[in-house]
């Protein structure tokens, strides 16, 4: 467990942090840029010194006697700017940590590595300025792994990428999520980014904690600010069942039914997580018999809250602990005479969503 | 006219090689901390320092010379503390030449220095933190490679700008044959006694010299910035 009780301010800004958080998984932190994201890692990683104190899995780095220096704290951190090395080769970059990890605490090989971010083509280079902006930041990653840190700290690292290479980075993202026994702390102001593979989510404003929970539990909050971005919407952490190979669909199987997404490559029985966004989940009162909509699955209003002018979010649940959002507007909330209580289908087309 | 260096000519251009290696590297190893600390403190002396290191390029050689003359002298702090010491005095001797030289050409040496320090990122120097390199070992394995071009600029000025000092030697060393006659005032000599083919000699070495450090100097940064 992430034990912080952090305290920092410089100028008119101050940051206020005290949570607990999750010693496995991904955490994102989220929010609104000067919102004290980085300011909060980089306190964690001892790069500022904030009052109070700091413990990591056991390990106290700072209280009110210590100050753990950041090249003890066993941490790895990637920024926006991967910063490697420019006088050292990508190979030499990658052992940097590494060799400067004692024998008996190295938990990662180079080979592994290199093949958990796919460096095997790269990892020859001379000059790490020659590499496209994606290379380089899965190096940096690889270099932060190598020194076998026991939180990895990660800075928006595809904030300053283009399209494609953020594309190129995310998968690697999700299955190091898999393979790490350590927690992520990952700062974003991208829900796209962290609704993918964070399994908690902390939510700073203004330097201090809006909500912290996890993934699934947040986004389905109304009463916070990301229910009223523009991509608001929950996850689904569901299993892949089966591939329909004629139309190109598979089945996702979860505690509160099932329901079909474009084709995914993914081995059955594998782990998936769907993102359903609020505009694009429409609600009926029958079940509905001929519609272009593949997916239908039975709901209950939990809440109704108007969010802005002429429109509402409800609020459903499809089983005890999965959560759905439906933005609808509020001629329609009348027209069908819904209510909080009620039984009703929501329904989502397959080509909506987000895997 | 007969450019043929004298027996003298040669033991001044040892004298004045010897002396300008050795403050070189004094230099190097006094110059790269306090250019570090420079570039990278906040202490409110920094300017006040920066100032002091700064003052022997506009200041008149004689000026500087003088003082040191006066620091070193029987009366002075200095001297009166290497007295204390049972040491000899340094005014006119090779070691009073060296710690003269040290703080004349000391400018020559921090500022380069200063100028590739303040260049490096700080994320650099927070990376490799992170990389479990405590400050020692980032110095040595990321701020001193990526420093490489200031430090060679910083030994060829300081360097070429000890073997072209004249004043400063002349108030603190005097004349002295094998100890404190460098080619700057062994060029002076041969001009005063109208010895003009000798002067031309080591004149014409000089130059030569100069312009060969500083071709090196600029060739070496420009392919190093290539790269």
């Amino acid at each position: 467990m992430i034990q912080a009780r952090l305290q920092f301010s410089r100028g008119d800004f101050s940051l206020a942090f005290d949570e607990c958080l999750p010693e496995r998984g991904v955490t994102a932190i989220f929010g609104a840029s000067a919102s004290g994201k980085t300011t909060l890692l980089r306190c964690i990683a001892g790069l500022e010194h904030a009052v109070g104190s700091l413990q990591v899995n056991g390990e106290v780095w700072q209280d009110a006697t210590h100050f753990v220096p950041t090249h003890q704290r066993r941490l790895g951190y990637v920024s926006q700017q991967a910063n490697l090395f420019p006088h050292l080769s990508v190979r030499k970059n990658l052992e940097y940590g590494w060799h400067r990890t004692p024998l008996h605490e190295r938990k990662v090989s180079l080979a592994q590595a290199v093949a958990w971010l796919g460096l095997e083509k790269i990892i020859d280079r001379d000059e790490v300025e020659k590499l496209s902006g994606g290379e380089r930041q899965r190096v940096a990653i690889a270099r932060a792994l190598l020194a076998s840190p026991r939180i990895l700290l990660m800075d928006e690292p595809l904030a300053a990428l283009d399209y494609a290479s953020r594309q190129e980075i995310l998968p690697y993202l999700a299955t190091l999520h898999n393979q790490l026994m350590i927690p992520v702390l990952y700062v974003s102001h991208s829900l796209d980014e962290v609704a993918r593979f964070a399994d908690h989510m902390v939510l700073l404003e203004d330097g201090h904690v809006l909500a912290s929970g996890p993934m699934h539990e947040t986004l389905s909050r109304l009463d916070l600010p990301t229910a009223r971005l523009e991509d608001a919407g929950v996850v689904i952490d569901a299993k892949l069942v089966a591939h329909d190979e004629k139309y190109h669909l598979s089945l996702l199987d979860f505690a509160g039914g099932h329901f079909w997404v474009g084709e995914i490559a993914n081995s059955l029985e594998s782990h998936v997580r769907v993102r359903i966004l609020a505009r694009d989940v429409s609600v009926t009162t029958e079940l509905p018999v001929t519609s272009s909509i593949n997916n239908v699955l039975s709901a209950r209003i939990i809440e109704v809250a108007e969010f802005g002018r002429g429109k509402v979010m409800l609020r459903m649940t499809l089983s005890e602990s999965q959560i759905l959002l439906s933005y609808i507007t509020t001629r329609s909330l009348d027209r069908l005479g819904l209510f909080v209580g009620m039984d009703v289908y929501a329904q989502f087309k397959s080509a909506a969503l987000i895997v | 006219m007969d450019f043929a260096l004298s027996p003298a000519d040669i033991a001044t251009l040892w004298l004045t090689l010897k002396l300008a290696t050795t403050v070189t590297l004094i230099l190097l190893l006094i110059g790269t901390p306090l250019a570090w600390w420079l570039a990278r403190t906040t202490c409110i002396f920094r300017s006040a320092v920066s100032a002091l290191v700064a003052l022997p390029i506009v200041l008149p050689p004689t000026v500087i010379g003088f003082y040191l003359l006066l620091a070193m002298g029987p009366q002075g702090w200095l001297g009166q503390a290497m007295q204390a010491l049972h040491l000899d005095l340094l005014p006119f001797t090779f070691a009073g030449l060296v710690v003269a030289s040290v703080i004349y050409s000391l400018p020559f040496v921090v500022q380069p220095l200063h100028n590739v320090f303040a260049a490096i990122p700080e994320s650099f120097l927070e990376t490799a933190a992170s990389l479990r390199a405590s400050a020692g070992d980032t110095f040595f394995s990321v701020v001193l490679p990526l420093a490489k071009p200031g430090v060679m600029t910083a030994a060829v000025l300081g360097f070429a700008h000890t073997v072209g000092e004249f004043g400063v030697v002349l108030m603190i060393g005097g004349n002295i044959p094998n100890q404190t006659r460098v080619v700057a005032v062994q060029i002076y000599d041969h001009v005063e006694a109208m010895e003009y083919a000798s002067a031309h000699g080591l004149s014409l070495l000089m130059l030569v010299f100069a312009f060969v450090a500083l071709l090196l100097l600029y060739h070496f940064n420009s392919t190093g910035r290539r790269k």
